[in-house]
């Protein structure tokens, strides 16, 4: 079991090296309470393209560019997303997350192998700026939920829900 | 008064000014709101203010008058999540974080059965995943029990409770002894949701076939085919007979009606003739003529 958890923190590491230029990115064994195993490689791939899709949330929500969520965000996530951009542009003010850390586990994989859950505990700055003046700025420590689903050549974000920690 | 004593005297109200400052605008906010719930912000300070409220879920802002409550009413702050809240009077700010919790009740579940047409009495054959949300969309964290039923037009229902964790639940049925359509159904607190199950006859089970003599030629003929539950497998169902004699073999495939399969083979006498379906082997016979 150990090797096997070895192993798979090997096989993450190359693609969370690159992925994870501006924030730490430390990913956790898998804990699953669903009963489909987990390959690494699916492992790797949702890991992967979670972390591609925070980096279009940050620069979605600094630029108030809504385009920029749509390869890695789906449904609801999509939904709520781009109205918070559309609201943002609204009132004159873009967000920014500046990332800190990210300490993330895979703890569901359903049976039909149809979606994948994973629990980021978060750290980062959220900046509220009116053109390029800061108005405030926040740590916060927050508890990710997100459910990602299969599309036809990634994983993609469905839930997008945080929780304080 | 002295100068030393002068000065003193205003480096004390310079140093206060920032608290007075302070004093003047702040505001007291929740640690937590559910979604979509009314709540109010008791603020402090005087004159016209604004209160913006940004994060992933939503971006708002209100005008304010400092020194009363901001009234939000209720549906206006709906989405699960962490907020920045900024009060400012123009000439400075005050900022403070609060969560808005997933309302309490579930408004709808994301249901997924699968697969949607399966053998019968297959152990463990059909999953079912529920992600149980509010009204808002929210995915509901609370654990909840999730109730899951599935009933076949015959034989007894299967019922399995699983409380949800992170706002999943799941779980695997057994498909029914016999064949039809099954009815899977979740429900979390009184919210339900149905997806039909086809559960078909599965592989056959004890295929046989008889020979008999019609002319010149072998009359091939099966037993009624049926899985092993007793379920007669569909007409249309391949079955391919074999015949083999002196290192030739020709083959015949020949779909079930009403149940059985059946074909004329030229067969001379010591030839070996065999019978099967999909992955299912039959009997094997050895013809002698009669």
């Amino acid at each position: 079991m150990i090797r096997r958890l070895l192993l798979f923190g090997c096989a993450l590491a190359l693609p969370l090296a690159a992925c994870a230029q501006d924030s730490a990115v430390q990913v956790l064994p898998p804990d699953l309470h669903g009963s489909r195993p987990l390959e690494a490689l699916t492992a790797t791939a949702v890991v992967r393209d979670y972390l591609e899709s925070w980096k279009s949330f940050r620069t979605a929500l600094d630029e108030n560019a809504p385009q920029l969520l749509d390869e890695d965000f789906v449904g609801t996530a999509l939904t709520k997303l781009s109205a918070t951009i559309a609201e943002q542009s609204k009132l004159g003010i873009h967000t920014r997350y500046v990332d800190g850390t990210h300490r993330l586990r895979i703890v569901f994989y359903s049976p039909d192998g149809l979606s994948i859950q994973i629990v980021d505990r978060v750290d980062y700055n959220q900046q509220v700026m009116q053109g390029n003046t800061v108005i405030a700025t926040q740590p916060v420590h927050a508890r990710y939920i997100v459910v990602l689903t299969p599309s036809q050549t990634r994983w993609q974000v469905r839930v997008f829900q945080a929780s304080a920690e | 008064m002295s100068l030393a004593r002068r000065f003193l005297v205003a480096a004390s109200a310079l140093a206060a000014s920032p608290l007075l400052l302070a004093q003047s605008l702040s505001m007291n906010l929740p640690a937590q709101v559910a979604a979509g719930s009314a709540f109010s912000i008791p603020t402090t300070g005087s004159g016209q203010g604004a209160l913006t409220i940004a994060g992933p879920g939503q971006a708002l802002r209100r005008s304010v008058q400092l020194g009363s409550p901001v009234s939000l009413p209720a549906g206006v702050l709906y989405n699960a999540g962490e907020y920045v809240a900024v009060l400012s009077n123009g000439a400075d700010e005050q900022a403070g974080l609060f969560e808005v919790t997933p309302a309490q009740q579930p408004s709808s579940l994301s249901f997924l059965a699968e697969p949607s047409r399966l053998p019968v009495d297959l152990q463990d054959g059909i999953s079912g995943t529920v992600y149980v949300f509010d009204v808002y969309h929210n995915l509901i964290l609370r654990p909840m029990p999730v109730s899951f039923n599935l009933s076949a037009s015959s034989g007894p229902s299967q019922t399995r409770t699983v409380p949800t964790l992170d706002g999943v639940s799941w779980t695997r049925m057994n498909s029914a002894a016999r064949e039809g359509s099954a009815h899977f159904v979740a429900q979390a607190d009184g919210v339900t949701s149905t997806r039909v199950v086809d559960e078909v006859p599965g592989d056959p089970c004890n295929l046989s076939m008889t020979a008999t003599p019609d002319g010149g030629k072998a009359k091939l003929q099966t037993s009624p085919v049926r899985d092993c539950s007793g379920n007669p497998i569909p007409d249309g169902t391949v079955v391919t007979f074999t015949a083999s004699f002196d290192g030739r073999q020709s083959t015949v495939d020949v779909p079930l009606k009403r149940d059985v399969a059946e074909v004329e083979m030229p067969l001379p006498p010591g030839a070996t003739v065999s019978v099967a379906s999909g992955v299912v082997a039959g009997n094997e016979i050895h013809w002698s003529g009669r």
